[in-house]
């Protein structure tokens, strides 16, 4: 297929060839919009038709009634090219996905009422979470319509403000089954919805272009059930662990500031003492310093006294006036000196007199002392071992002398 | 609405349990987010309480109206019968 126009006719007008011939093609609108997929330049096609001439230019063409891809199916054809398509818009970028509520209240369902699928999506949902309160949207899920059916689903329970999650789903089937999930409609759906959605097409490994749209893929419905639905007894659990751990905590820090407190309080206390002790300290302080100052001041003060004193003494004009005073009692102490002097003169040597009269042998010879001298030299014999027997001696006394011979020398023991 | 509501609240309370946990407040503003942490457990308590098992299913009056009806997996034929009435 090759030099594709589409006018605003709506009628596609093309060229088909192989290596060695081609025809023109014409697909009238009507069938057009039967075909599930967009027909491309390049694409290998299987065609079938009616040969006809167009007269204008005299040439034969081809009008197509029905058109499949070589090779691959109409259906894939058509699936990767609207994946392209939307893809290239952004509808299946990560940054739209949403997290889904941890506890949601209410959980939308779009989905069949006839088959396994409900049946398990219910069951699982409120296994885990037994107060769920759960709105079901039935729709056709394969057939004629089925697509707009869901889409018009998706869009009510979106806008109703009725749920804060919904599923949207049904059970494994044949590629055709799921195809209304490959639906322009149905992706568009999901990816405007205002509450996140989650997808459950078939099984693990259908995948459809519902699933690149909604916020999660589940790969099957009670998986989906799973992903949305909450464990409450988890939830509980962790809301009265949540509670006690609070109590505990604060119960605990009560604790420590009572301690802390009282900590405080005793060291106040002890602080209280030393204060007093400072306190005490320095008054002692202030008292010695007041005494040292006073002391300072007070020698300070009588220097000062005796400096002016020394000053006042010191001037030439108190000096004048003693000396003045001195004169007359110099003049008095000379005259007083002249006359105790002549008197203490004669006093003098009357005691010398009186003196040398007592330390006159003349005096003790009166006494009855007598003194021993040699002859003739009149030396003094003042020991026994000065004289030898049989020498002469002369013996002074008061009235005269004796001449004496020496008869023994006795000498005293005791001298 | 409720249950983004119910998650902040979660969230909240983990967070002041993990505030109060840590130590590093002083003691009047641990007092005060530990009322906080309070309010926010009673409150969440009450929302799991309230919560309330039901199923419903979107049903077509004969006008074309649409509005929910209680919904029973033991009701077999369902799916005819609501769609119908």
């Amino acid at each position: 297929m090759s030099n594709l126009r589409a006018p605003a006719s709506g009628h596609l007008y093309c060229t088909l060839k192989d290596e060695s011939s081609q025809i023109r093609a014409v697909l009238f609108r009507t069938t057009g919009t039967r075909l599930r997929f967009a027909l491309e330049d390049g694409l290998h096609v299987v065609a079938r038709g009616r040969v006809t001439v167009y007269e204008p230019r005299g040439e034969y063409q081809i009008i197509l009634d029905y058109v499949e891809p070589k090779g691959r199916g109409a259906l894939q054809v058509a699936f990767e090219q609207l994946r392209t398509r939307l893809a290239e818009e952004g509808l299946f970028d990560e940054e739209r996905k949403r997290p889904l509520p941890e506890l949601p209240r209410t959980v939308g369902l779009v989905t069949s009422l006839s088959g396994a699928v409900i049946r398990d999506m219910l069951t699982v949902l409120h296994r885990r979470c037994p107060t769920l309160h759960i709105i079901i949207v039935p729709v056709q899920v394969q057939g004629e319509g089925s697509a707009e059916q869901i889409a018009a689903a998706i869009q009510l329970l979106s806008e109703s403000g009725w749920v804060e999650v919904m599923i949207v789903g049904r059970g494994g089937g044949s590629l055709e089954d799921l195809w209304s999930f490959n639906e322009e409609v149905v992706v568009r759906a999901i990816a405007a919805s205002r509450v996140p959605v989650v997808s459950a097409v078939g099984h693990e490994t259908d995948v459809t272009l519902a699933d690149f749209a909604a916020d999660l893929r589940a790969p099957t419905p009670s998986a989906a059930a799973e992903a949305v639905a909450p464990v409450l007894a988890q939830i509980v659990s962790r809301l009265a662990e949540l509670s006690a751990r609070l109590q505990q905590v604060i119960g605990r820090r009560m604790e420590e500031e009572r301690q802390r407190l009282r900590l405080s309080t005793h060291r106040i206390a002890a602080v209280r003492v030393r204060v007093q002790e400072e306190m005490q300290r320095v008054d002692a302080t202030v008292f010695e310093m007041t005494a040292a100052v006073r002391l300072v001041l007070q020698a300070g003060q009588s220097r000062l006294v005796r400096a002016e004193q020394g000053l006042m003494s010191g001037s030439p004009d108190s000096r004048v006036r003693h000396g003045l005073a001195v004169v007359p009692q110099l003049v008095a102490r000379l005259h007083h000196g002249v006359r105790g002097g002549m008197l203490s003169r004669v006093q003098r040597i009357e005691s010398c007199l009186a003196h040398l009269h007592a330390l006159s042998p003349l005096a003790t010879l009166r006494r009855g002392y007598s003194v021993l001298q040699r002859i003739p030299t009149g030396l003094v014999v003042r020991a026994v071992d000065e004289v030898r027997v049989g020498e002469d001696l002369q013996a002074r006394l008061v009235d005269g002398r004796l001449l004496c011979a020496v008869k023994a020398v006795i000498r005293d023991a005791s001298v | 609405m409720a249950a983004v509501k119910f998650e902040q609240a979660m969230a909240r309370l983990e967070a002041i349990v993990g505030e109060l946990e840590n130590g590093d407040l002083p003691l009047d503003e641990s007092l005060k987010i530990f009322e906080e942490g309070i309010r926010l457990s009673k409150n969440c308590l009450k929302v799991l309480e309230e919560a309330e098992r039901k199923v419903e299913v979107l049903v077509q009056d004969k006008n074309g109206k649409k509005q929910l009806r209680a919904f029973s997996l033991d009701d077999d034929d369902v799916d005819a019968a609501s769609l119908e009435s």
